[in-house]
């Protein structure tokens, strides 16, 4: 697209301005690259928290039956691990790439809002601290009973679950404030920190993705926080939002939990799939396929995608109209994710292919999300999904879309770019094995899941039928495999980070893009003048 | 387009390191935990808000006076302005969808929810439970939740407030003009005024509360109607105070002369938000009073 040239003069000058010292360097960070390294390393303590929990579950399941875990803290756990991997892993994953890469990508010094930056990221340890709390307090004498409701947390069910619900909603508070200050500072930041000749069409994919992305999150999270608050006051304060005896309706609180849990779902993918567009043409060593249609595929997908979101209560008795428009909007969007999926496949049409490790999850992604994208499509009908609703078969559908639609893509980013934070090249073997291990124990856990869901093993169930045994031993062998191969990849990245081959500035023959004219690892503050761009 | 190319290469703005984040994320953190207990009455919680309020005036006052002295400094060029001016312009956009959720929480509630309590449509499964009901906005419900009640009218106290609103607007856009022309003398005595009439809409809104819990029956607990009134005017009232404590602050600046024809983003975030609060308002007269 473009190749940036430096006035490396200036940069002199700005050597006194060194990280400062000790704990605050980090406590009152107003640096982006550091504040997006503590992004990164907080999300990957929550994957590991919400896999925990993720394989508590599937060893639970390992057997019919009750095995280890009390009926509540099964239930318990599956909200928990819902509400870590999205709130705590994914999105501050997403943000955390965000910080560190889009002030490098249009050659800014740093965030637009730096100290509001520290705020977003620092809510994130309070926010995960108050949903441990929630966790801790039914253990202890008078502390009610535990989250029972999944992520979701419908009422009346959640009206009625104990103290630790108001810690839960109070942690979506801080979850919803720390991205939206986080959001506000990504679009300010692309609208107003461009190099002085950067045209919005010309940054990088990944940073269209992001805008949109932060669009979104402005619009739906103060919904969710909206909704939470009406809970809250059923709760304690008398109020009948959600209360028919009052003239109210349970299902309004899901119309405004779907109204922000479905664009949550983009909000997850797009950043990664905005990953795709720098890694593919790397590998492929071809220019990206159809800039402007990704772009206003984007778009397309953030629009329709704010109005589709009752397709997650077709059984909640909705008239013919409704389920109808809410049926024919899911299924359109398949049109503008699909033409992302080309747009990359078209990138990689005669290119001169190589497969390292971020290639291969991109490859990953195209296979495996487009399949998560097909069972989507059979969700979206309405007859059908009378019969697959909250059956084990939607598990399996948004892990297909999630894990590699959402964490494969960051695999891919972390993998890509960790040369360039760093400046050491990390263990190509190592990261290809574990690619290879990550990428069929996910399989193994999640293919056999599609089968039982079929079948009728509902979910969210700490118990089931003899007869979906098998399938669940399987699935919960590969589970294991699955959560213990991210230990490979902590390993990986700590090695990383303590030496290696020294990474050149262009870390990537076939890259492409600002981020790959600056020093391995960039200097404290990334771009001190505006870098010029010449159209190439 | 960017200010850059006008001031040479070294013209960047990025603020030093700051302890404020931290400390606001402590007085968050310890006003949700304690609001989380004391709702759930365990006694700790109210000295925990009153901890986390406490730091949370320390750190405005403590962040937004290193903003104003960097500022004053001379140190922020245009690019950081526009950051701020568009920052804000963003978080606005967020309190739209924030009040969009009970708006739209209200349109659901009259138009779609009670209409299938009350047996319309096939779907309406609810006359096996609430066999007689129909319901006639405003309603407590088939089970009248917190007795008979009376509406709040629009045509009282709630039509004047909507009068003193649209007459803030206009003195903070009459004092804006005295900014620009520089003449200190209008700006204070508009800005003054603008919070005389915001204060006024808060007593006057206390009153109307007083008014409908003791003579109206109308109560937090008057079923639907009783939730979604307070929760939208409560809300409102909520950021009417916000924005007349901003506004304050802001007024003690204008006093020291902070402010110049151009450079005075504060107080056009701080009149961007009361504006916003007015229009909200006109809104809330429409659908919850009028209606």
């Amino acid at each position: 697209m473009s190749t940036a040239t430096i006035d490396l003069a200036h940069d002199h000058d700005h050597e006194h301005h060194g990280p400062p010292k000790g704990l605050k360097r980090w406590l009152f960070s107003t640096n982006h690259k550091d504040i997006g390294s503590m992004y990164l390393i907080f999300a990957l303590t929550m994957l590991f928290a919400g896999g925990v929990s993720a394989m508590a579950i599937r060893l639970e399941l390992f057997l019919p039956g009750l095995q280890l875990l009390d009926p509540d803290l099964y239930n318990n756990l599956v909200t928990n691990h819902a509400l870590i991997m999205i709130f705590g892993a994914v999105m501050p994953a997403a943000a955390g790439l965000a910080n560190w890469m889009i002030p490098l990508m249009i050659g800014a010094p740093d965030m637009a809002l730096p100290r509001l930056n520290n705020l977003s990221f620092w809510i994130l340890p309070a926010a995960a601290t108050m949903l441990i709390l929630s966790f801790i307090v039914p253990f202890f004498p008078g502390g009610g009973t535990q989250i029972n409701t999944g992520w979701t947390i419908y009422p009346p069910l959640s009206v009625q679950v104990g103290m630790s619900m108001d810690f839960l909603i109070f942690a979506l508070h801080m979850l919803g404030i720390s991205s939206v200050l986080a959001s506000i500072n990504i679009i300010v930041t692309i609208f107003n920190m461009r190099a002085p000749d950067m045209k919005l069409t010309q940054m990088p994919i990944f940073v269209w993705t992001w805008l949109v992305t932060a669009f979104l999150l402005i619009l739906v999270i103060p919904v969710l926080a909206g909704g939470v608050t009406m809970l809250l006051f059923d709760r304690h304060f008398g109020t009948s939002f959600f209360n028919a005896a009052g003239g109210g309706d349970p299902v309004l609180f899901q119309h405004l939990f779907w109204f922000f849990g479905h664009p949550e779902v983009y909000i997850l993918i797009l950043p990664s799939l905005g990953v795709l567009a720098s890694v593919v043409p790397t590998f492929s060593r071809k220019p990206l396929f159809g800039y402007s249609s990704l772009v206003g595929a984007m778009i397309a997908i953030m629009i329709i995608g704010m109005v589709v979101w009752a397709h997650h209560q077709y059984t909640i008795g909705m008239s013919l109209g409704a389920v109808s428009y809410f049926m024919i909007g899911t299924i359109i969007i398949s049109i503008p994710v699909g033409l992302m999926i080309f747009n990359y496949m078209a990138t990689m049409w005669r290119g001169a292919m190589t497969f390292e490790t971020p290639m291969l999850f991109a490859v990953g992604i195209l296979l495996m999300f487009s399949f998560g994208g097909l069972t989507g499509i059979m969700l979206a009908v309405v007859p059908a999904d009378m019969q697959y609703h909250d059956s084990m078969f939607v598990v399996a559908h948004f892990h297909y879309v999630l894990m590699p639609g959402a964490i494969f893509g960051l695999f891919a980013g972390v993998f890509y770019w960790l040369p360039k934070w760093t400046g050491h090249m990390y263990d190509e073997k190592l990261a290809k094995i574990f690619f290879w291990v990550n990428v069929i124990s996910f399989n193994v856990t999640f293919f056999p899941q599609h089968f039982i869901g079929l079948a009728g093993m509902p979910r969210r169930i700490v118990d089931y039928h003899v007869m979906f045994t098998e399938f669940n031993v399987l699935s919960s062998i590969g589970a294991m495999v699955f959560g213990l191969s991210h230990l490979l990849f902590l390993y990986i990245i700590i090695k990383t980070v303590r030496g290696g081959k020294q990474a050149e500035n262009k870390v990537w023959e076939g890259a492409k893009g600002l981020e790959w004219e600056l020093s391995s690892p960039p200097p404290f503050h990334s771009w001190t003048t505006p870098p010029k761009l010449a159209a190439s | 387009m960017s200010s850059a190319a006008h001031h040479g290469p070294n013209d960047y703005y990025i603020p030093e390191s700051s302890p404020w984040p931290i400390v606001a994320m402590l007085a968050v953190f310890f006003m949700l935990s304690g609001t989380a207990l004391t709702i759930n009455e365990v006694g700790i919680g109210a000295w925990m808000i009153l901890a986390g309020f406490s730091l949370l005036v320390v750190m405005f006052y403590g962040w937004f006076g290193q903003v104003i002295k960097e500022n004053l400094s001379d140190q922020y060029n245009e690019q950081v302005d526009r950051s701020f001016r568009q920052g804000m312009f963003w978080f606005i956009a967020s309190e739209v969808f924030f009040f969009l959720s009970f708006f739209g929480s209200l349109y659901y509630i009259r138009m779609i929810a009670l209409p299938w309590l009350s047996g319309e449509g096939y779907l309406a499964e609810s006359q096996l439970l609430y066999n007689q009901f129909v319901a006639d906005w405003p309603t407590a419900g088939p089970e009248e939740l917190g007795g008979r009640f009376k509406a709040m009218g629009a045509w009282g106290i709630p039509a004047l407030n909507t009068l003193i609103l649209l007459l803030s607007g206009a003195t903070v856009t009459w004092a804006h003009w005295g900014l620009k022309e520089d003449d200190q003398k209008k700006l204070v005595w508009g800005l003054a005024a603008t919070i005389g009439l915001g204060l006024l809409f808060v007593v006057f809104q206390v009153y109307e509360y007083r008014h409908a819990y003791h003579e109206l029956n109308l109560t937090l607990e008057s079923g639907v109607y009783g939730s979604t009134f307070y929760m939208l005017t409560g809300f409102h009232g909520f950021h009417v105070t916000m924005g007349a404590v901003m506004l304050m602050a802001i007024l003690v600046r204008a006093i020291k002369g902070h402010f110049s024809p151009h450079n005075h983003f504060a107080f056009e975030a701080v009149a961007w938000y009361w504006h916003f609060v007015d229009v909200v308002w006109l809104g809330l007269f429409v659908f919850v009073y009028w209606m």
